[in-house]
């Protein structure tokens, strides 16, 4: 039982090496070799050092972090499945990991079977399984298909089924990593509905994930991972600025150097993106805006000699987290002169409204439309803002009363 | 791991989870199911009893030699099954191991329990045979639990020792492959120890038997089927030779033990 007033989760100096092989195979004769030359089979790649921090009682809790920076290796020192080199992991009441949905899952075994033996590894024994049963099916809406074998299950529906267990889990602390990626929109917002709920039951969720909307629609506080240190436990919008910002620094700005095909890159290839890089008006190389930021996209080009005075135009499209073009604009009715290597484009008061947004750049002949380079996503920035709304753009009204 | 959780609620749930999916699998998608657990040891026993009984007649000297086979072969069998099953259960595992925390050694301990069950119905036919030939039922048969006790404890104990080390060294399946290719020929099943004693000499006779399984064998056949098995006891008076194959047992149980447990924590990232 969770004592009262003691956090959920204490992690004190943790650490945690993992011993990578230099050779290839795991064999005797490779151990006796190495015995007999005396050297060490592995390398240490230190994965995380010295971490402390504390989870509350009743705290929604999120991880994130690049990949590789350690977040998922953290998770799993939580959940007891990796032992830590130093330090310690204090856990103060019941918990269930969810590294992923449907632990044990069999194919070969029918989806009720598989219901009960999941079941069994969170804890349930068949008379409880049994209890919930009608209730995990109606919730996965999986009513016809409960005696078929679950290798004929779409790995929508597994997901489903996978998740309507996990739900009972009567633990007081849940862990989870990136269930959330799975589903389609429907069956995602059930999964939102259902964390607003285990939340105002008051317990304790961990979330390890990419996805900064989650972040902030969900979390209290927020944990930073990078190279294996902690870089900030924070709000979930400082959060999202520090992750944005990972994700850019080691590569400022964008170079789109070299011949290599990307996918959704296409074009005649006469005019080409060499770079693009992303500032707001108060740092130099950022992409994370605050929503009253000036945003400036400064756009390098490289052109072929017989290219070098064709007149062209460019064309952005900024595309949000929904997948939906929020707007286009392009240099059509601009006369840019035909000789620059170097465009901007500066948007002041952004209608964007906070999330991730992509950005694609056309570059296209002005005579004949044809595109130079269309590169679909080219680059990528993330706008936060400290007053939420709804919808796909904010707009800026005036609210009176009479 | 502490004794108590050994038997938690929570780790029988697993237990017999793991046990009972292991045995649905099995059968999978064949039309008697089930029942084929029965009627592949009972085809195996026939073909023995009538080439063992009418045609490789090595047994001559000893009375109900058919049924003397069959039980060395069934401990055998449950002998090879579960070592080779728990072998393997830790790396076929992996999955589950490295997406949830619970105590490893119940994968192994599931795996020898399936095992078990083979051997059960197994020794059900057996008892069939023992009535079908008219075998005398000695008080010495009381005796015959504790020795497939013994038997599942040795087989288990080397289950933890290979499962662990297969995590690390995948040369393991094969060595105890070939191991357990010699000891078969090196274990008195398919030919009575008396026929060493003739052809290589009492000492050689007594070196066989401190094989556990060995030791097992003969006794569990001396107490079920007919006193003229050949033991250990029979071959040497002395008290400290008799105790090696309990000596051999005991202390791959606690090697065993000591090793899975040392290991069990770094499972999840070696695996």
């Amino acid at each position: 039982m969770q004592e009262p007033d003691q956090p959920a989760v204490v992690v004190k100096n943790l650490s945690k090496t993992f011993k990578i092989p230099i050779d290839k195979s795991n064999g005797i004769k490779q151990s006796i070799v190495r015995f007999a030359k005396r050297k060490k089979g592995y390398r240490n790649f230190n994965v995380l050092e010295d971490i402390s921090f504390e989870i509350n009682k009743g705290e929604f809790f999120g991880i994130v972090g690049r990949n590789g920076s350690g977040k998922s290796t953290l998770l799993k020192l939580l959940a007891g499945i990796y032992t830590p080199d130093k330090g310690l992991v204090q856990v103060n009441g019941t918990l269930t990991p969810f590294i992923e949905l449907g632990v044990g899952f069999n194919p070969e075994l029918t989806a009720q079977e598989n219901v009960y033996l999941n079941g069994a590894l969170l804890g349930f024994s068949r008379d409880e399984v049994t209890k919930i049963y009608d209730e995990i099916v109606n919730f996965a809406e999986l009513e016809d298909f409960m005696s078929e074998k679950l290798k004929n299950f779409s790995s929508g529906m597994q997901v489903r089924l996978a998740f309507s267990i996990a739900i009972r889990a009567q633990s007081d602390i849940l862990l989870m990593d990136e269930v959330l990626a799975v589903g389609d929109a429907d069956f995602q917002k059930k999964c939102f509905n259902v964390f607003r709920r285990l939340k105002k039951e008051g317990r304790t969720i961990v979330l390890v994930t990419h996805d900064m909307g989650n972040v902030e629609k969900f979390c209290d506080r927020v944990l930073v991972v990078d190279k294996g240190a902690i870089l900030a436990v924070t709000t979930p919008s400082n959060a999202a600025a520090a992750y944005a910002r990972l994700n850019i620094d080691d590569s400022k700005p964008t170079e789109l150097n070299g011949l290599e095909e990307q996918p959704g890159r296409w074009g005649s290839g006469g005019i080409r993106i060499k770079s693009i890089a992303i500032k707001s008006a108060k740092k130099t190389v950022s992409p994370v805006f605050n929503f009253e930021d000036e945003l400036q996209l400064t756009i390098e080009l490289e052109k072929q000699k017989e290219f070098e005075h064709t007149p062209f135009d460019v064309g952005l499209a900024f595309i949000n987290q929904d997948n939906v073009t929020v707007a286009g604009p392009n240099s059509s009715n601009e006369q840019l002169s035909a000789d620059t290597n170097t465009i901007t484009y500066t948007l002041s008061n952004s209608p964007l409204q906070p999330g991730d947004y992509s950005v694609t750049v056309v570059v296209i002949d002005r005579e004949t439309n044809e595109p130079f380079d269309f590169y679909d996503r080219a680059t990528s920035f993330h706008v936060i803002s400290d007053k939420p709304a709804q919808g796909v753009v904010a707009v800026s009204g005036l609210w009176s009363a009479k | 791991m502490k004794l108590s959780n050994i038997f938690s609620r929570r780790n029988r749930i697993l237990l017999r989870e793991l046990v009972v999916t292991d045995f649905k699998l099995r059968y999978q998608g064949s039309v008697l199911g089930y029942l084929w657990s029965l009627l592949k040891p009972l085809f195996l026993f026939a073909i023995m009893y009538i080439v063992f009984g009418n045609f490789l007649r090595v047994g001559d000297a000893v009375e109900h030699f058919s049924v003397y086979l069959l039980l060395g072969v069934v401990f055998w069998s449950f002998f090879t099954e579960a070592t080779s099953q728990g072998l393997a259960s830790i790396v076929n595992h992996g999955e589950l191991i490295r997406k949830i925390n619970f105590p490893k050694y119940i994968i192994v301990v599931s795996g020898s329990l399936s095992a078990l069950i083979n051997l059960g119905l197994n020794l059900i036919i057996i008892m069939v045979f023992i009535l079908i030939n008219g075998v005398k039922i000695h008080f010495s048969a009381l005796l015959f639990p504790l020795y497939t006790i013994e038997l599942y404890i040795f087989a288990l104990s080397l289950a933890f020792l290979l499962s662990a080390s297969y995590v690390k060294f995948r040369d393991v399946s094969h060595i105890w492959e070939v191991l357990l290719q010699g000891a078969f020929y090196a274990t008195p099943i398919l030919y009575p120890i008396t026929l060493v004693i003739k052809q290589a000499g009492h000492t050689a006779a007594q070196i066989l038997m401190m094989n556990p399984v060995a030791q097992i064998i003969q006794d569990a056949r001396y107490a079920l089927v007919t006193h003229q098995t050949v033991r250990l006891e029979d071959l040497t008076s002395n008290i400290f030779i008799q105790a090696i194959p309990f000596a051999i047992v005991l202390s791959f149980a606690i090697f065993s033990g000591l090793y899975f447990k040392k290991h069990s924590s770094y499972f999840s990232e070696n695996v």
